[in-house]
C-alpha cells in the first residue's frame, strides 16, 4: 500500500477533522465580518483602521487566515488528486498551490501588522 | 473482479442527481474562492494602507462596475460555500443522509444560497 504524502496531516482522518474545524472559524468569520459591514455602511478610514488595531481582532483575523490556509489546501489537494492524474501535473498544480496560499499567510500578516 | 466491464464516465450523458450537483458546486466555489482571495486580499491591504487607499477601494467598490461583479461572485461562492459546508456539517451528525432527505437537504441548499446570493446583490448594488 502506497500512503499519501501530500495530504495536510498525512491521515484522512486528521484532516476530515481539521477541515471541519477551521470550517467553523471561517464561518464564524465571516458572520462576523457581513455583519460588521452591514451595519456600518457609512464607515470612514479612522474606523476600519480602529477595527484592525485591535489586539482581539488581529488574533480573530490572524486565526481566520490560518484557517484558511489548512482549509484551502486540504480542499485543494482533494480536488487535484480527483482530476488531475498525471504525477508530474498535480505535483506542479499542488505547488502552485501550496506557494499561493504561503504568499497569502505572509501577505496578510504584514497587512495586518502594518496598520 | 472482471477489469472488461462497461463503464460509462462521461459526464455528458450522466445524470447527476441533485446531491451531486451540490456537491460539485462546493468544489467549484472553494477553487473560485482560493483564487478570489487574491482580489480580496489586495482590496485590503489599499484599504488598510492610509486614507487615500481607503478611499480608493470605496471608489472601486462603488464605481468601478468589474470591481463590483467580482465582489457580487465572490460573495456569491462564499454565501453558497459556507451552506453547502453547513449541510455537510448536519451530515456529519448524522442527519440527512436518507436518498429523500438528502435530496431535500439538496434542494434547500441550492434554493437559500440563491435567495442569500440575490440579496448580496441587492446589497453590494
Amino acid at each position: 500500500m502506497v500512503t499519501s504524502i501530500t495530504s495536510f496531516g498525512r491521515s484522512g482522518l486528521y484532516d476530515w477533522m481539521v477541515q471541519r474545524v477551521t470550517a467553523v472559524v471561517l464561518l464564524a468569520y465571516t458572520i462576523f465580518m457581513i455583519g460588521y459591514l452591514l451595519f456600518n455602511s457609512d464607515m470612514d478610514y479612522m474606523q476600519w483602521k480602529s477595527l484592525f488595531e485591535c489586539t482581539s481582532m488581529r488574533i480573530f483575523t490572524l486565526l481566520a487566515l490560518l484557517s484558511m490556509a489548512a482549509h484551502a489546501w486540504i480542499g485543494l489537494w482533494s480536488v487535484t488528486t480527483d482530476y488531475i492524474k498525471p504525477t508530474g501535473l498535480r505535483f506542479v498544480v499542488q505547488s502552485g498551490c501550496g506557494l499561493l496560499t504561503f504568499i497569502y499567510v505572509v501577505w496578510g500578516i504584514q497587512i495586518l501588522w502594518s496598520v | 473482479m472482471n477489469k472488461k466491464r462497461p463503464v460509462n464516465l462521461d459526464l455528458r450523458t450522466i445524470k447527476q442527481p441533485l446531491p451531486a450537483i451540490t456537491s460539485i458546486l462546493h468544489r467549484a466555489t472553494g477553487v473560485v474562492l482560493f483564487f478570489g482571495t487574491l482580489f480580496m486580499t489586495y482590496a485590503l491591504s489599499l484599504s488598510l494602507e492610509s486614507e487615500a487607499g481607503f478611499n480608493e477601494t470605496i471608489t472601486m467598490f462603488e464605481e468601478g462596475f468589474i470591481a463590483r461583479l467580482i465582489t457580487w461572485g465572490l460573495v456569491s461562492a462564499l454565501l453558497y460555500h459556507l451552506l453547502a459546508g453547513v449541510r455537510h456539517l448536519i451530515m456529519d451528525a448524522g442527519h440527512l443522509e436518507e436518498l429523500e432527505s438528502g435530496t431535500m437537504a439538496a434542494k434547500a441548499t441550492l434554493a437559500v444560497a440563491a435567495v442569500a446570493i440575490l440579496l448580496a446583490g441587492v446589497w453590494i448594488w
